[in-house]
């Protein structure tokens, strides 16, 4: 398979500075586009995505065959409707579709970076994409949008480009990691590095890969983007292909079975390196530090209207630590509107098709845009 | 209803930050923003009304007036609406405190419990009174604090807030609330609208 092919990407020839110190140049940030940007260039908006997303948003991705990640809400007469708006979504760089990241080589020493990849923050990556409008010719963007990670991203996109956006959409999401996601994000990484083959992160370059891992990284986390409620009514206690229990350690419940599948195709897709860095930029992420305590700091002087929104069942990101955000906003008088919308989905409820979530989105975005022609 | 929101927007100058507390599915919101060039958000605690409110592009946040107005700092609206629904809250001197607080002008609307109907209806059948703007039955009423236009003239008097204007609605006819026509217009007026001050 030759991802070049189906992959769009630009180098990026301006040097980036990272948090951590060391500067990146002529790095690649791959990116893919749906609709058409019109002749005023204001119909524009960035998705950001979420920790095992990519840049491929809607319609079928070229590289796993199946549906995009936010199909639900991104496509032709959807919620942010591919007909009326461009939608650009890039590869964030730290993950492994094509952006700058760990699985890269090294050109000066003709190996895979590995762990000798520099560490990577949500505000490099924010960094690193604000490259596509000058890419595109884009003076500002209708919108920017994003859950869970992609809602940090959104965050901190207007925090360091105040008047880029008109309106901003983060969904699902923390101006902070607390500690109870530090500590999920940390034993997914323990587990990929207690696997040998992970061989301290070199993997790459034995041929090898921790695939047990980050499997089980995988399983553990996709527990936390559902809720007790909405796993018990799918799943129950039903077994899985067995009329009994079996005695052994073999998937007997559907859950089980659920998760384990859950796992395995992950490691088809996912870089486990990439995973290692993209969990650390979450937990890194703290926008209320990066502004000497006041959240509210981060956004000022900004004109960019915004719609928070959370979802009653998500207990990773709960709508408290949605709610500070709003409350940061209103605290400095900036237009912001935000609803908790019903759902017993979890985490997972803005990925799905969550009806009063997608209608509410749909509505936002074309009236916001009508609003402001 | 649409008499009392003319009267609410004649009360507002153009140009104001103003806040809607129980925007409802955000009708008065539309209409002021319409008539008045305002910056108008909402609070709303009703899903279903916050979803109908962003759907039609108004600035509406999800919450509970008794507990969200905090976020609020003092004075950040020039003026704040209580539309109608001051007697459902738990704890009513507290929430007009936050009003006036938040805002440094509010308009409280309140549903006159000293119309004669409804004095009629309880002295006659002896029931709870079932009129147009109170349709509900005692049991399944959201109305907690219900007061007649007298009683907020005394809290006003008694909290040292400052009545600006009193208006008293019946029917499609509005007339001023004064200290001579006060106990009058407490038995004709089916609705009393105030701009107080603190």
């Amino acid at each position: 398979m030759n991802k070049n092919l189906t992959i769009k990407s630009l180098i990026i020839d301006k040097p980036l500075r990272l948090d951590c110190g060391q500067t990146i140049n002529n790095f690649p940030l791959a990116y893919e586009t749906y609709g058409s940007l019109n002749e005023n260039k204001d119909n524009a908006i960035l998705v950001f995505h979420a920790l095992t997303g990519d840049q491929f948003v809607s319609g079928v991705n070229p590289i796993t065959k199946k549906d995009g990640w936010w199909s639900y809400a991104v496509g032709s007469g959807k919620a942010i409707d591919t007909d009326k708006y461009f939608v650009v979504c890039a590869n964030v760089i730290g993950g492994c579709l094509g952006s700058f990241g760990p699985s890269n080589t090294n050109p000066k020493t003709n190996k895979v970076y590995g762990t000798t990849f520099p560490i990577i923050t949500i505000n490099d990556m924010v960094n690193a994409q604000h490259n596509l409008l000058e890419f595109f010719k884009i003076k500002k963007l209708f919108a920017v949008i994003g859950g869970s990670m992609g809602g940090m991203q959104v965050l901190q996109f207007v925090s360091n480009f105040p008047n880029k956006t008109k309106i901003a959409i983060p969904i699902a999401t923390t101006s902070n990691h607390s500690a109870q996601n530090i500590a999920f994000n940390e034993l997914g990484r323990q587990s990929i590095m207690a696997d040998v083959n992970w061989a301290n992160g070199d993997y790459a370059n034995q041929n090898k890969n921790p695939d047990k891992g980050l499997s089980v990284a995988r399983m553990a986390a996709h527990i936390t983007y559902l809720s007790k409620n909405g796993l018990q009514e799918k799943f129950g206690r039903k077994l899985q292909e067995r009329d009994d229990l079996k005695f052994s350690f073999d998937a007997d419940f559907q859950i089980e079975s659920y998760l384990r599948h859950q796992g395995s195709v992950f490691v088809d897709r996912f870089d486990a390196n990439s995973y290692l860095y993209i969990t650390r930029a979450m937990d890194y992420f703290d926008l209320i530090k990066q502004h000497d305590g006041n959240l509210s700091q981060a956004f000022s002087g900004t004109k960019t209207k915004f719609l928070v929104i959370s979802f009653t069942s998500d207990w990773l990101y709960p709508t408290s630590e949605n709610k500070e955000i709003v409350i940061a906003l209103n605290a400095i008088g900036i237009d912001v509107g935000f609803v908790e919308i019903e759902s017993d989905k979890g985490h997972d409820s803005f990925l799905l098709k969550t009806s009063s979530f997608l209608d509410t989105l749909k509505d936002y975005i074309n009236t916001s845009y009508l609003n402001n022609k | 209803m649409k008499q009392e929101f003319k009267i609410i927007a004649d009360l507002i100058q153009s140009n104001t930050r103003v806040l809607d507390v129980g925007c409802g599915d955000g009708t008065l919101m539309e209409f002021l923003k319409n008539n008045n060039k305002i910056d108008i958000r909402g609070i709303e605690i009703s899903k279903n009304n916050v979803q109908q409110c962003i759907g039609k592009g108004l600035t509406v946040i999800e919450g509970d007036a008794e507990k969200d107005l905090s976020q609020f700092p003092d004075g950040s609206f020039d003026l704040v609406i209580l539309s109608q629904t001051l007697q459902a809250f738990v704890n009513p001197e507290k929430v007009i405190s936050e009003l006036l607080r938040v805002g440094k002008k509010a308009i409280v609307t309140i549903p006159n419990f000293g119309y004669w109907k409804v004095r009629l209806h309880l002295l006659i059948k002896g029931t709870m009174p079932i009129t147009r703007t109170l349709p509900d039955e005692w049991y399944n009423t959201p109305n907690l604090h219900m007061c007649t236009i007298q009683d907020f003239f005394n809290f006003c008097k008694k909290r040292k807030i400052n009545l600006y204007n009193s208006i008293a609605l019946q029917n499609l006819k509005s007339s001023k609330i004064t200290n001579t026509n006060l106990t009058l217009k407490n038995l004709t007026a089916v609705l009393g609208i105030f701009l107080i001050e603190k």
